[in-house]
């Protein structure tokens, strides 16, 4: 995703300000400045700052109340359960997807980094949709896991695997880049001087991307636990049973209980805030790592 | 050589006369410089660079890295599991339609209408955002400014932010007693339950898309990705369901979204009709990824040409 792409931007537009040949004059930058903040506090700052004022409008007592309803409770174990299950398994697999793509040339790795995109590019609904033709009562395994007594969809496999599907690329997608950026030469060094491949792979190539792979682990996990479409189609909307956290939410909200969907809508918030702010933590300490390895990559 | 003179006979008596022309022959390319250079004999110094060869030519390419086909393999079997083989079972089972019994579920007005609005909509989000997103990338590039790193990093919480989150809070914000809405309404804009509203949760989750498209690029002045961001914000706004469910009011044929009609489909039974729009759904956006990628390939193509 472009956001991987490190946002430092400080030193740089510095320049631009010293340089007398890109300064702008004061009144455009001024303008500039002016529109952009309105349009980011408008469409960003205002939501954000929305959900906690709606949530606390009733004050603390009814704001906990509704963290520590059961359902509420239910709701979170269910969201870090489906999550728990998700990252990590997209986890190795955009290891090992990075791994063939970046480190190996062959036929077809254009459309397969196609093709790992996909997910991203498929509306939410739909990765409902084809889990339930696959599972569902009516799916072409239906009656199969119905003789087994197997529920995936309206349980929590069903919300499982809609979650893996809308989180498939997101640590693939960190790591493709970053890889390819380092180059091999690393890893030939370590296996020509007798280094196993896994030694190589943990002593050599994960030190050497860990930010990026941290970024990615945590944009997943924020996209799996906040994930509403998808897994609002398997889900069948159990009360304390297949309702994750956004689900909750919007039942709550229909209800008209908008200060406590508000409630449980600020612990994801809550969620967004510390994604950002740990993404941000990590584009800086990946920034250092990439620059660091940039120059004893000049220097050899 | 051999292109230079045309054939291999000609060639190879290039070569013979030339060797049996020179008073010196030292074997070694070491050698024969030495002799030349330090010792001055002879008049003419032939090299042959060809040391690279060799290593090229000697069968296949050669890794020294292991553990490609577990990768590969685990990487390909993980991708037709969990996205191949669902993708793939949309498109069979719409096969169960005839073509016109297909045509007919696409084409009904109130599946109509909802194309337009979430097509409508989803490109008036983009053009929204290619424009701010342009000037707030370009403000983030070349000014600084007091709290410019949190806005920097605010800048991805639409991406963060759950969509039923982001849609509930809109909705708040909009509706007729919300913070804007009550300075909207009598002013005769409503935007809380309207497609306008559609247009204001689809801004919002589209917005990151071009600035960090944008942001990397405009050091250079690249055009083309400009276009992949506004794509990706498009793309990501016609299939979006969640934040666009709660300010929109749903109603048919006016404010209804395509993902929506899908669900209404799916929850009176009727899978098949759901999958008949999924299939319309997937092939508009299987096109823009394409599209996508084609753009960023070039992009890059073009920079590491220059």
């Amino acid at each position: 995703m472009a956001a991987a792409v490190a946002t430092h931007w400080t030193a740089h537009a510095r320049r631009f300000e010293v340089n007398a040949a890109t300064r702008e004059p004061a009144w455009i930058k001024g303008t500039l400045i002016v529109v952009a903040l309105a349009f980011f506090g408008l469409f960003l700052l205002l939501p954000l700052a929305t959900v906690f004022a709606e949530a606390f409008r009733k004050g603390w007592q009814v704001y906990l109340a509704a963290l520590v309803e059961s359902d509420a409770l239910s709701a979170i174990a269910l969201t870090l359960l489906t999550a728990g299950i998700a990252v990590p398994l997209n986890l190795v697999f955009g290891v090992a997807a990075a791994w063939a793509i970046a480190k190996f040339n062959f036929r077809g790795k254009q459309l397969l980094t196609t093709l790992i995109d996909l997910p991203f590019s498929v509306s939410p609904v739909i990765a409902g949709l084809v889990f339930v033709l696959l599972f569902g009562a009516q799916g072409w395994f239906g009656p199969w896991l119905m003789e087994r007594d197997v529920k995936i969809i309206f349980a929590v496999p069903g919300l499982v695997l809609a979650t893996i599907f809308v989180t498939f690329p997101f640590v693939a997608r960190e790591l493709i880049p970053l890889m390819e950026a380092q180059g091999r030469e690393e890893e030939e060094a370590a296996i020509v001087l007798g280094a196993s491949g896994w030694q190589t792979f943990w002593r050599v190539t994960l030190p050497n991307v860990k930010w990026g792979l941290l970024y990615g682990v945590i944009l997943s996990n924020a996209r799996a636990m906040g994930e509403f479409g998808a897994v609002s189609v398997v889900s069948g909307h159990i009360r304390g049973r297949t309702n994750t956290l956004p689900l909750y939410v919007e039942i709550l909200y229909n209800e008209y209980y908008f200060a406590a969907a508000f409630a449980v809508a600020s612990l994801l918030a809550l969620l967004a805030l510390l994604t950002l702010v740990v993404k941000s933590l990590v584009e800086r300490r990946g920034r250092q790592q990439l620059s660091v390895g940039e120059e004893s990559g000049a220097s050899t | 050589m051999i292109k230079k003179l045309g054939d291999e006979a000609k060639t190879h008596d290039f070569v013979t006369r030339l060797f049996r022309n020179a008073p010196v022959l030292d074997g070694g390319e070491r050698g024969a410089t030495t002799t030349f250079t330090q010792h001055g004999l002879g008049d003419v110094l032939v090299t042959f660079k060809n040391r690279g060869e060799p290593l090229m030519h000697a069968g296949k390419p050669h890794r020294v890295l292991p553990g490609f086909p577990l990768a590969l393999g685990y990487t390909l079997v993980y991708l037709a599991l969990i996205v191949l083989i669902p993708l793939a079972a949309v498109f069979l089972k719409s096969t169960s339609l005839t073509w016109e019994q297909f045509w007919a579920v696409i084409s009904a007005p109130r599946v109509v209408a909802s194309y337009r609005v979430s097509f409508g909509a989803s490109l008036l989000a983009a053009a929204i955002n290619a424009v701010f997103g342009l000037i707030f990338a370009w403000v983030l590039v070349r000014y600084s400014f007091p709290g410019k790193r949190i806005v920097d990093a605010l800048v991805d919480l639409p991406f963060a932010l759950p969509t039923a989150v982001a849609g509930i809070a809109l909705t708040a914000i909009y509706a007729g007693n919300g913070w804007l809405g009550q300075w909207l309404e009598p002013l005769g804009l409503k935007v809380a339950f309207t497609p306008l509203g559609i247009l204001v949760a689809l801004t919002f989750i589209g917005l990151p898309f071009v600035v960090r498209t944008v942001q990397p690029v405009l050091e250079d002045l690249d055009t083309e990705l400009e276009e992949a961001g506004f794509a990706l914000a498009f793309a990501r706004a016609v299939g979006e369901y969640g934040s666009v469910i709660f300010i929109a009011g749903n109603v048919p044929m006016v404010s209804e979204i395509t993902p929506l009609l899908i669900i209404t489909k799916l929850e009176q039974y009727d899978y098949v009709g759901a999958t008949a729009i999924a299939v319309v759904m997937l092939v508009v956006s299987f096109v823009l990824l394409f599209l996508i990628n084609g753009l960023q390939f070039w992009a890059n193509r073009g920079r590491a040409r220059s």
